[in-house]
């Protein structure tokens, strides 16, 4: 019990089939990576299969896949405006795997993908890479007038130009840490308060208490529920910003 | 944050040891794990974005603009519809008010027709009426003339009659006709 008990344990990788070392890195097939074949294969399930019917009035699993794909499709066009419709796949693709790895970590026992940096640093990257690329493809040098704002008086310009670029590169790592350490700090609150309940049960007298943490634990599980759905939401609406900057750098 | 409460700490070192051995302690820093992390997020999203780009949106989208062009369809076609209808109705009360009105004229031109013949035949019938009241009027003022005349020998013959049968001797014819025009146009 005391094993189960340590808030960090639920969040080693556990390799099922290991290809060996590359230096010093152990290349490894673990759960983490079947738990995002996973993710994939329920998404692709649920958007092309569900909706292979090509129904005019759709059923159950095909309206989920439609509501799903209208809400990114208007929070990608609110946030990223004219033109924005190529990103659509890229925020929907990021929406959707970040959601239900998310989600896959409320279940019981089950592995939160998401709440290792170098997964969440990963997915910031593409979007940052997307913007700078897309940017630089789109505009040219042009793009690099998203650093200077316009209106902005002659002897302020240096200090504004580097507090943009401090801001443009501390993107990435927000939107990794945010949700990172969302998922990461829920788990281990889920785990310490689900964790009170047994340890106090097995310390006598004090087992009176126990019920008042998992109550809580209960709480803090719908809680989770509500971060591990507006983390994914909050990832696809700022990813959407961001692309914004590399469609329209002038503004 | 390692440090739940007491009772958990002396079994940490258990679990830790085999994580230290990698270097970090905490799984998610511990950087030997990167690599494999990586390619596997890089094939499984790469996966992912392919089938989501190529296939899934596609579809969906193909769905939701099949419907909206349904919906816009079906609507054109209803408003279509409705101004067939409504022009239909228009032409149907078109038709019924020139029938109305062609009745009307028809019955007004029948009335018409029926009032001039009957006119036409009401003022032949007059005047054939006056012409047979006229040879009527002519013959009876023959006849009367002619029967005056009758009247006229008729009573100069009795006078004659009487003058002889009282006298005994026949009265000049002549004389007795001037009497009785005499008494004529004493009347």
């Amino acid at each position: 019990m005391a094993v189960k008990m340590d808030p960090i344990h639920q969040f080693e990788l556990k390799p099922l089939v290991s290809f060996g070392h590359v230096g010093h890195q152990e290349i490894a097939f673990t759960q983490s990576a079947l738990y995002m074949f996973v993710a994939v294969g329920l998404i692709a399930l649920l958007t092309i299969w569900a909706t292979g019917r090509r129904a005019v009035v759709p059923g159950r699993m095909q309206s989920l896949a439609e509501v799903f794909y209208e809400f990114i499709a208007s929070t990608v066009h609110q946030s990223a405006g004219h033109g924005s419709e190529r990103f659509v796949p890229l925020v929907f693709s990021l929406f959707m795997f970040v959601l239900l790895l998310n989600l896959f970590g409320m279940i019981p026992y089950a592995f939160a993908v998401t709440s290792h940096i170098i997964v969440t640093f990963m997915l910031a990257l593409v979007v940052i890479l997307t913007v700078v690329i897309y940017g630089f493809m789109a505009h040219g040098t042009h793009f690099l007038g998203l650093f200077v704002p316009p209106g902005v008086p002659g002897w302020l310009k240096p200090l504004i130009v580097v507090i943009e670029v401090v801001s443009f590169i501390s993107r990435p790592i927000s939107l990794s840490v945010r949700l990172f350490a969302n998922m990461l700090a829920g788990h281990i609150a889920l785990k310490i308060f689900a964790g009170f309940v047994p340890a106090l049960l097995a310390a006598g007298v004090w087992g009176i208490l126990s019920p008042l943490p998992l109550v809580l634990s209960v709480a803090v599980t719908a809680l989770e529920m509500l971060v591990a759905v507006l983390q994914a939401y909050v990832f696809a609406t700022l990813t959407s910003i961001y692309l914004s900057d590399a469609l329209h750098p002038g503004h | 944050m390692a440090q739940p409460h007491p009772p958990a700490a002396p079994h940490e070192g258990l679990i830790h040891e085999p994580a230290t051995e990698h270097g970090g302690g905490f799984p998610p820093f511990e950087s030997s794990t990167f690599a494999a992390q990586v390619l596997w997020l890089a094939l499984a999203f790469g996966l992912l974005y392919y089938l989501m780009a190529k296939v899934a949106l596609p579809q969906i989208a193909g769905i939701l603009h099949d419907r909206q062009g349904r919906l816009a369809g079906d609507l054109d076609e209803a408003s279509r519809m409705k101004s067939e209808a409504d022009a239909a109705r228009d032409s149907y009360e078109r038709s019924l008010k020139e029938a109305q009105d062609k009745a009307k004229g028809i019955a007004q031109a029948t009335r018409a027709q029926l009032a001039a013949e009957a006119d036409t035949r009401r003022k032949t019938l007059e005047g054939e009426l006056a012409a047979k009241i006229g040879e009527s009027e002519t013959l009876i003022r023959s006849r009367t003339a002619t029967a005056m005349g009758s009247v006229r020998e008729v009573a100069a013959d009795a006078a004659t009659a009487i003058v002889e049968r009282l006298t005994g001797q026949a009265p000049d014819r002549a004389a007795v006709e001037t009497a009785y025009d005499r008494t004529q146009t004493a009347h």
